[in-house]
């Protein structure tokens, strides 16, 4: 008996070893990927951070007047495009996992799934094309009426391509993903959850506010970090809807708007030559580190709510 | 589970392998096999507003020399500069002639000791277009676009662009500026164009970059012209190959408006010197914004096909010179001229080009 | 019941605390007709240019949602109120996003279906000019190009997941979660930068172009979300399953291989499948790593090779002065990309289905 098991519990172990060896060694590959990214980054950016007045693009001082406009754009046009989004994004997943018949919930998460692959170019074409023209009208009339709102400020740009409609470009762009990822976690709550509260007298809102977000809420964090991530490094959608300008300000409607990092990058990098390239490169650099300031602000938030939560 | 997954996968890379295993159908059917010797690939990355008429020569040059493949890449002047001088790319297009840093640097691509040469070889009018409704035949000079364009001049119906346009239905609304976002030869000579014409109100330097923080700014050729034709009352400077469909205003040169014509462009450019100090066969061109010849439209900008004299790999040289040779004869230009819009080369510049290329090795 | 009550039946109904069947309906009807009037109204009066449907469905839809909890609020009282509230506003949310998916949709498949030809798919676009050319070789790049690259991120990004899940303890999986994150903030023009850069140093070849450059920047950006999707879906398998397994000794690896993964199937293969949506449009760095070529590549490892994002791109970008043969070509290349990924998810969802354990739910 003894001979026999001796063996068996060595190659259990065996297995183990491996298994988990092999799952450190994946972490550890983003990690060294994650490095090396950085070294690249901080290598290529030295040259600009260092740079001497007057050699800079925009004819700025230094690197940090050069960056600052977009790193302002960037999270202002991020920040607006999730605010458009989560609620919507939550609705949807909402209405797919909880409110519409199953059938007919099915199909609409295999066609919301489906719009996370139309490739960012189409967004593009389909912001200046349908978009812009669209909400132009109501800019121009939302500056007549409300221009005294600080936001609205006049005057309204003249074809529409503002850092609102970018901002709702981006939108329309992480829903497909937010959707995805809080109906999956809808999904996952216990039935038994459910079943308890409705059980209790709940109506199917009390149902979900006491059963399901408590169970889904750092999905949802993780969700909005998701759509976060892809509309701070959106590139392609933004620099060929927004209409740029070197300036810091509030306005949503006017055509001077703050540029974001990635949509810079991607208009000056063709043409960029010396110096150029390295201060496109740090900007790189910074839309990383923006991305890390704001991921640690999440981390923070899902775990003091952990705490709270009735999950785990 | 994990197995089943990679299985999958490859399941379906096999599938997709063989169902696409057949060659594309038009590069399988080849015209009458002429002997041509020529065979390898030649690699070009550059400018965008090349594009088109690089498409149109590669596809004539391929036809005839069915063993060739010419990429050209269609990034932009200044990635295609990069590239070459870097050694990634075995020609460039570029808006610009080598500056000359740029020069002194020296290209990777090029055999050790010798050094690239710029040869002109596209030439395209810019067009100031515009989207107002019933206005046909805008007219301007230099210095009401240069205020125009600097935000000098706000309004349609403004009485200096009623003088200029006697009887002309302006419209009483505010003129929508759209230039480019992106870093461009276009805006280059734009700028130029009025740095040389209205300096006392274009009093920005001579950029890539647009200087001026007024109206909409948007990406590229295709981004302005939408931008254009999707909203009323606004106005724009333009590649002329990118401005179907939309109103080009009238340029004042000397005392009589011209309209734009390839014609014109390519005379300013026949008429112009080649820029003073550079290496012999390098036929980078100072254009003469400031003429007044009859129908000249000298708000034009002037393409480079950028190559080395000497190729480190000999096989390139000789691909890159029977290219060279293809692109600046008079068949090619004409072809561009018809499919790109350009304006091609005078004979007398193509005679020039002829004789640098000759030295390419 | 219903019998008894018949006769007073909406005294009845009222004073049972409930509102009439069929009213949320009646009030929709009652909100959108109200601001269907008003939005006629404007037009009449020449306020706004036409009937404007959009602002007539959207502030009818807002009015209903106050009306209806208003109406709740005095008929059932506030529970029941705030349940209609939100249940409306959740169908308002759902309304208002589709709207915009809607219309983009739409357009691609309105605009797509113009080139959605035999030629279009068994053509490159070596030697054409303007119009007709396909995209077969932007087609074969794109499939092969996300083939590797998802073969490349899967195994590194599902490994990982189960570490930070089922290992992971102190600083190494905290790192590991945080950095993930990071990571998912690397511009993707960066990430071809980065892949550019390291084949340079690796090979010593400035000019090195190539599919598996491709598929490596894109593994980059693929992993990142392959790690956090497929974390969420592995955190929520419940402990009780795997206590259960380890329970019966069954070792750590096969519980993980045999009963976490299996149970979480369905929602890992829609992380890899939103996995492969996201990186399978992307533009930026597989037009500096995987270049551009009009001609059929088969060979990932070497040459330029064509994917259908930047063939979209380019066909919108460059477009000659035929445009409308350049969009076409752009459109229905969106729509194949879209209708790859449709094929993918009904491989995945059929592959998740027959191998899932079987619910209840």
């Amino acid at each position: 008996m003894t001979t026999e098991t001796a063996p068996a519990r060595r190659t259990i172990r065996i297995g183990d070893r491996v298994f988990s060896g092999s799952t450190v060694v994946a972490g550890c590959l983003i990690l060294l990927v994650l490095a090396a990214v950085a070294v690249f980054l901080i290598l290529q950016s030295i040259p600009a951070l260092v740079a001497k007045p007057g050699t800079l693009p925009n004819s700025a001082e230094n690197f940090w007047v050069y960056v600052w406009p977009l790193v302002f754009g960037t999270i202002w046009a991020a920040a607006i495009a999730l605010v458009i989004a989560t609620p919507l994004s939550l609705g949807i997943a909402l209405f797919i996992s909880h409110y519409a018949p199953r059938r007919l919930a099915q199909t609409l998460g295999y066609l919301i799934d489906l719009l996370a692959a139309v490739p960012s170019v189409v967004f593009g074409l389909w912001g200046i094309n349908a978009l812009a023209p669209f909400v132009q009208p109501f800019y121009a009339w939302l500056t007549e009426n409300f221009g005294w709102f600080p936001l609205f400020a006049p005057p309204a740009s003249g074809t529409g391509r503002t850092i609102l409609t970018v901002a709702i470009v981006l939108a329309v762009m992480i829903l497909p993903i937010m959707t995805a990822i809080c109906r999956e976690v809808f999904l996952q709550t216990p039935r038994l959850h459910e079943e308890a509260a409705l059980a209790l007298g709940a109506t199917r809102w009390e149902m979900i506010r006491i059963a399901v977000l408590p169970f889904a809420r750092a999905g949802i964090v993780s969700a909005m970090m998701l759509g976060l991530g892809r509309a701070l490094g959106e590139t392609m959608a933004v620099a060929m809807v927004l209409s740029p300008a070197v300036v810091v300000n509030f306005f949503l409607l006017t055509s001077l708007n703050p540029n974001t990092i990635a949509s810079n990058i991607a208009l000056q990098f063709p043409e960029a030559t010396g110096i150029g390239v390295n201060a496109l490169i740090a900007s790189g650099l910074m839309l990383f580190v923006v991305t890390l300031i704001v991921n640690s602000i999440a981390r923070l938030i899902v775990r003091r709510r952990r705490a709270f939560s009735g999950a785990n | 589970m994990k197995l089943e997954r990679y299985a999958m996968s490859l399941v379906l890379l096999t599938v997709s392998a063989l169902t696409l295993s057949a060659c594309a159908a038009n590069e399988m059917r080849q015209g009458p096999q002429r002997a041509s010797a020529l065979s390898g690939t030649l690699n070009g990355i550059g400018s965008s507003a090349q594009g088109p008429a690089q498409t149109t020569w590669i596809a004539g040059f391929q036809t005839a020399h069915a063993k060739v493949t010419i990429n050209y890449d269609p990034q932009g002047s200044g990635a295609g500069r990069k590239s070459f001088l870097g050694g990634s790319a075995d020609f460039a297009g570029s808006d610009a002639a080598l500056s000359d840093t740029e020069l002194a640097s020296g290209s990777k691509t090029c055999a050790p000791g010798t050094g690239p040469i710029d040869l002109p070889n596209y030439i395209s009018p810019i067009a100031i277009a515009y989207n107002v409704d019933g206005l046909k035949d805008l007219r301007l000079d230099a210095k009401t676009i240069a205020e125009i364009f600097t935000g000098a001049l706000t309004s349609w119906n403004d009485p200096a662009l009623a003088r200029l346009n006697p009887g002309a239905q302006l419209p009483d609304a505010a003129i929508h500026v759209v230039h480019r976002s992106d870093d461009s030869g276009t805006t280059q000579n734009f700028s130029e164009y009025l740095k040389a014409a209205a300096p006392e109100v274009w009093d920005a330097a001579v950029s890539q970059t647009y200087p001026y923080q007024i109206g909409d700014a948007a990406k590229g050729t295709s981004g302005v012209a939408d931008a254009v034709k999707n909203a009323k009352n606004t106005i724009t400077y333009i590649d002329d190959s990118g401005a179907s469909g939309l109103g080009k205003a009238q340029l004042k040169v000397g005392d009589e408006f011209v309209r734009i014509s390839a014609e014109g462009a390519a005379e300013v450019v026949a008429a112009s010197p080649t820029a003073a100090g550079r290496a012999e066969n390098d036929l980078a061109i100072a254009i003469d914004r400031t003429t007044t010849a009859k129908n000249a439209w000298p708000l034009v900008l002037v393409s480079y096909f950028i190559t080395c004299v000497q190729y480190q790999d000999p096989a390139k040289g000789v691909l890159a010179k029977a290219y060279a040779g293809y692109i600046t004869g008079d068949k090619a230009q004409q072809d561009a001229a018809t499919s790109a819009g350009s304006a091609p080369l005078s004979p007398a510049l193509r005679a020039k080009v002829a004789a640098a290329v000759a030295t390419i090795k | 019941m219903t019998t008894m009550t018949m006769p007073g039946r909406a005294r009845n109904s009222f004073t049972a605390g409930r509102l009439p069947r069929g009213s949320a309906w009646m009030i929709l009807a009652a909100s959108w007709a109200v601001f269907a009037a008003v939005f006629a109204m404007l037009a009449l009066s020449g306020a706004t240019d036409g009937f404007n449907i959009v602002g007539a469905v959207f502030f009818g839809t807002i009015l209903f949602d106050l009306t209806l909890f208003g109406l709740s609020f005095v008929v059932e009282g506030s529970r029941k109120a705030r349940d209609r509230l939100m249940t409306s506003l959740v169908a308002t949310a759902f309304i208002i996003a589709l709207l915009p998916l809607i219309s983009l949709s739409y357009t691609v498949l309105e605009r797509g279906l113009a080139r959605f030809d035999v030629v279009y798919f068994t053509e490159s676009m070596r030697n054409v000019i303007d119009s007709g050319g396909g995209a077969l070789h932007a087609i074969v790049g794109t499939l092969e190009i996300t083939a590797m690259a998802t073969l490349i991120s899967v195994p590194v990004g599902l490994l990982a997941s189960i570490y930070l899940v089922e290992y992971g303890r102190g600083h190494l999986a905290r790192g590991i979660t945080f950095f993930v994150d990071v990571m998912m903030g690397i511009p993707s023009i960066v990430a071809g930068l980065f892949t550019y850069a390291l084949f340079v140093m690796l090979t010593g070849d400035p000019g090195i172009r190539s599919g598996l450059m491709g598929s490596v920047a894109l593994s980059v950006l693929m992993i990142p979300v392959v790690v956090r999707s497929s974390e969420e879906i592995l955190r929520l398998v419940p402990n009780e399953l795997r206590e259960a397994s380890l329970a019966l000794g069954v070792p750590k690896w096969l519980t993980v291989l045999k009963i976490v993964l299996p149970t979480s199937l369905a929602g890992l293969t829609t992380g890899v499948m939103l996995a492969i949506a996201r990186v399978i449009g992307e533009t930026a760095p597989l037009l500096i790593v995987a270049g551009f070529t009009a001609s059929m590549n088969y060979n990932l490892f070497s040459d330029r090779m064509m994917s259908l994002p930047v063939f979209v791109y380019t066909q919108y970008a460059n477009q000659g002065p035929d445009a409308v043969a350049f969009l076409d070509r752009a459109w229905s290349g969106a729509l194949v990309l879209i209708i790859i990924v449709m094929l993918l998810n009904l491989i995945a969802r059929i592959v998740a289905r027959v191998f899932a354990p079987k619910f209840s739910r």
